[in-house]
């Protein structure tokens, strides 16, 4: 058995938590980022487009 | 007071109810989740084979679950895309199938620190995991196919037929442990009951609800953007209170 073995053994539920919750957890938050940044990018061109189109 | 459902299948009318619901989804899945991992850690007891590893299964069970009906929606959306040539039915397609993909990746990525302790092993090509795997290639395939193709509405049919053709692959997952002899275990929950202790079933509904909510919130939110961004060109866009 290797450290990795014996460690989670040795300390199951910071195992599941660390390994499995935390990781889920941080894939929704960058989720969540992504979503909120692709939001703002989106209404920046939109803003753009209306601002050139008012130009003209 | 009768409700025209159909009213909210435009993209004008369908952008302000999603606004309206997305925090409602939000705050909800927020709130399920915490009730749902306080029980499953706090109340449900040991599992007496598998010990403090099960827990796992409140993360694990609702990520391959939402996983595979999400990919069904898809599919469902992209064929009514296909079909009837409705603009928002694409949108929507478009928009599950980032939440799909990290939920497969979710539910692979648990299912291989679950196996390690129980199995001895990250990964075996057992038929349930491979299947599983070859979900998460097919959200993939979708994401860059569509990406690939400059045109959205012929982004949106390419994308759809890939869409379609895979979703045959959600059975083969849901009845892979039941056609062939594999490493995973079979399904625990049947319709004829379940030997699993009343808190541990009640961590995980109350956290596959929970998955479910985030799922819709994060997809309402995600199709909002691809609305405006289509639809940019048109008048009622730069009427909206956030463009103005």
């Amino acid at each position: 058995m290797n450290g990795l073995d014996i460690w989670m053994r040795e300390n199951p539920i910071a195992y599941v938590v660390l390994g499995s919750y935390a990781v889920a957890f941080l894939i929704f938050a960058v989720e969540i980022a992504m979503v909120r940044h692709k939001r703002k990018i989106t209404l920046q061109q939109v803003h753009l487009m209306r601002d050139a189109g008012d130009e003209e | 007071m009768a409700i025209n459902w159909f009213k909210y299948s435009a993209p004008t009318t369908f952008y302000g109810l999603a606004g309206k619901l997305i925090p409602w989804f939000g705050i909800s899945a927020a709130i399920l989740f915490a009730v749902g991992l306080y029980i499953g850690f706090f109340v449900a007891p040991i599992d007496y084979q598998q010990g403090e590893f099960y827990r796992i299964i409140f993360i694990h069970v609702p990520a391959s679950i939402i996983s595979m009906f999400l990919y069904l929606i898809m599919a469902g959306y992209a064929a009514l895309g296909l079909i009837f040539n409705t603009r928002l039915s694409s949108m929507m397609a478009t928009a599950i199938a980032p939440t799909g993909a990290l939920f497969a990746f979710i539910s692979l990525w648990t299912g291989a620190l679950w196996g390690k302790p129980m199995w001895g092993a990250w990964w075996v090509w057992d038929a349930r995991l491979t299947s599983e795997l070859i979900l998460l290639f097919l959200y993939l395939g979708y994401i860059a196919l569509h990406a690939s193709i400059d045109e959205p509405r012929r982004a949106d049919r390419a994308a759809a037929l890939l869409a379609i053709v895979g979703s045959v692959n959600v059975p083969i997952i849901y009845f892979s442990v039941k056609w062939w002899n594999t490493l995973h275990q079979g399904s625990t929950i049947k319709f004829s009951g379940t030997s699993m202790h009343v808190a541990m079933q009640q961590a995980m509904f109350i956290t596959l609800v929970a998955c479910w909510l985030y799922a819709i919130a994060v997809i309402l939110a995600r199709v909002r953007s691809i609305i405006l961004e289509r639809e940019r060109h048109t008048k009622w866009i730069t009427e909206l209170p956030e463009v103005k």
